[in-house]
């Protein structure tokens, strides 16, 4: 027998620390008491306490769950309904359709922000939390779609056949044979696109309006202008919802379905 | 069958039998019922996805007001502008940009995806966590720890010095390289679970036979795994391509104003410059581009889908 390989091992450790050090450094920074980044200090919550101060930061952050949860509440509907419904309807050029669907999560971002801000202000739809509503349903719909299709393909459809033997109509079988199945596929793709939603930046930043804030864009033109260590305590309390969400969502769901994600980074 | 055609007569049409409508009203009737459970998708794909798309289509031949807007006027102008050198050198810039990208991305990634695969299913679930932790933290906050890092004085700096390999700060912000350094590390993730996916696949018996028939190490992964895993690897390719060339803010961030990408040029229009249909025009281009490579890709590996991706 050949002799086990140390390599492989020692490179993955080495790969998945790099990963991780930026995002740590970031966390122990938050905790800095000096406002200078590179020296440390001390140990100080002060930059936690300055953010649970701030008002603009605050009223972004409820934008953005605003936002987040309607956006991947709405796509959860429209992708789950379309998902049950497709294999069973005629329509010429379904495929057709069913592909531009999904062109949101294919094409770069940077495209989809551009088209959205020159089509929104061309049928006048108020720049704001309406375009960005529509604008992150864009995206979420492909993954609960997506989601949705992979588990119905894993559903005995003996079920329902029986279910409609003793007398249920399309509606019974739906709501409750069909669904309760799907539940799972579809709770993990409300948090993956809600997850989506909450680190939009590119597409955000096109079709907002003047007055409002996401948390994203806020970091992201702060990052451009000049960082106050709060933006650390921020990004601490953003990671932990991550991992947050990353849990629930490996509980609902399969591991996999982890691993769709856009290519936005 | 047509529903309203029914609803209009009522009553059976003479020369057909009965039974035969009753037989056909109950599908039609349910079919009618499932398209209004497409209808949602199918008003919002019309409307917000196939609606902008043509939209900018038509802008990007349409000409540009004298102070705002547009005018309804034919023109082939935005498209030539493309071709002015200054527009043309941020083209090449990006492509040149994506590509170093993307190849620094294959030569990380690749091993990794493999690597990865050969371990024993514990620990490809928790290399997978460890994966996935960092994927889906914000990207600003991945970037902002690149800043920590990078910046003058910052802790790159402060470890060269200490270990008395440079004597003064690097200076490594707002440099083509922190912009490289970022773009890697935003898009390796997506090279390592193409090529992971595809190296899951392998049948390892094939490796081992090659080498029980005499090959070499080496000739047995470039002659049996190397092949087995190139879908995934053209895959995570394109995966790690695309972006690449729209990705406008990690070169804003990291950048600062030194490197231009065609994403942060498509941004300037809008947002600076206002001229969207010079704007629509390059995103058109982008667009073809991008298109041409996942039908090349399609084409060469004969997968539909881009795997890795679902």
């Amino acid at each position: 027998m050949r002799k086990k390989a140390r390599f492989p091992g020692i490179y993955l450790g080495i790969i998945l620390a790099l990963m991780y050090v930026p995002i740590l450094l970031v966390i122990i920074y938050s905790f800095n008491e000096s406002r200078i980044s590179s020296v440390w200090s001390g140990f100080s919550l002060r930059w936690y306490r300055d953010l649970f101060r701030d008002k603009d930061m605050l009223e972004a952050l409820i934008n953005s769950l605003v936002l987040a949860t309607v956006s991947s509440l709405s796509a959860a509907v429209i992708g789950t309904l379309a998902a049950v419904g497709m294999p069973r309807v005629k329509l010429r050029g379904k495929s057709v359709v069913e592909y531009i669907s999904t062109l949101p999560i294919m094409i770069p971002e940077i495209i989809l922000g551009m088209v959205f801000l020159v089509y929104f202000s061309l049928i006048r739809l108020p720049f704001g939390m309406i375009t960005l509503t529509v604008a992150h349903t864009s995206f979420c719909i492909p993954y609960i779609y997506m989601l949705v299709k992979a588990r119905l393909v894993g559903i005995d459809k003996s079920y329902a056949e029986a279910a409609k033997d003793l007398g249920a109509n399309e509606w019974n079988v739906f709501w409750d044979i069909t669904l309760p199945l799907i539940l799972p596929a579809i709770a993990s793709g409300v948090l993956l696109s809600f997850a989506m939603s909450l680190d939009d930046v590119v597409i955000s930043v096109f079709v907002t309006g003047v007055n409002t804030n996401t948390l994203p864009i806020r970091i992201y033109t702060q990052l451009k202008t000049g960082v106050t260590p709060k933006i650390n305590a921020l990004s601490t309390l953003m990671f932990a919802a991550t991992l947050l969400i990353i849990m629930l969502s490996t509980w609902f769901g399969r591991k996999t379905t982890l691993s769709v994600k856009r290519r936005n980074t | 069958m047509k529903p309203e055609a029914l609803a209009k007569t009522g009553e059976p049409r003479p020369g057909e039998p009965t039974s035969r409508e009753e037989g056909a009203r109950k599908p039609t009737k349910r079919r009618d019922a499932m398209v209004l459970s497409v209808l949602p998708l199918y008003v919002f794909t019309f409307l917000f996805v196939i609606g902008p798309l043509v939209y900018m289509l038509v802008l990007s031949f349409l000409r540009r007001a004298e102070v705002w807007g547009v005018t309804l006027e034919f023109t082939f102008e935005n498209y030539a502008n493309i071709l002015k050198p200054v527009y043309l050198k941020t083209f090449l810039e990006s492509l040149k940009l994506a590509c170093l990208t993307t190849l620094l991305v294959a030569l990380f990634g690749y091993p990794f995806g493999y690597f990865m695969a050969r371990q024993n299913a514990a620990w490809k679930r928790r290399i997978m966590v460890l994966l996935m932790i960092p994927f889906w933290t914000s990207s600003l906050v991945r970037l902002y720890g690149w800043i920590i890092i990078f910046r003058a004085n910052g802790v790159l700096d402060g470890l060269l010095m200490a270990l008395n390999i440079t004597n003064a700060p690097l200076k490594v912000l707002y440099t083509y390289a922190a912009v490289v350094v970022g773009m890697v590390y935003a898009l390796v993730p997506f090279m390592i679970f193409a090529v992971y996916s595809s190296a899951e696949k392998l049948d390892w018996q094939l490796v081992e036979a090659a080498r029980d028939l005499g090959a070499t190490p080496f000739q047995a992964f470039w002659t049996v795994s190397f092949k087995l895993t190139l879908p995934g690897l053209l895959s995570g390719i394109v995966l790690t391509f695309i972006p690449s060339m729209g990705l406008f803010f990690i070169a804003d961030i990291l950048g600062g104003n030194k490197v231009v990408l065609v994403g942060n040029l498509i941004q300037e229009q809008l947002m600076k410059a206002r001229n969207w249909p010079f704007a629509a025009a390059l995103s058109v281009v982008l667009l073809t581009l991008t298109s041409i490579m996942i039908a090349l890709y399609r084409k060469i590996s004969g997968v539909k889908d881009l795997e890795g991706l679902v």
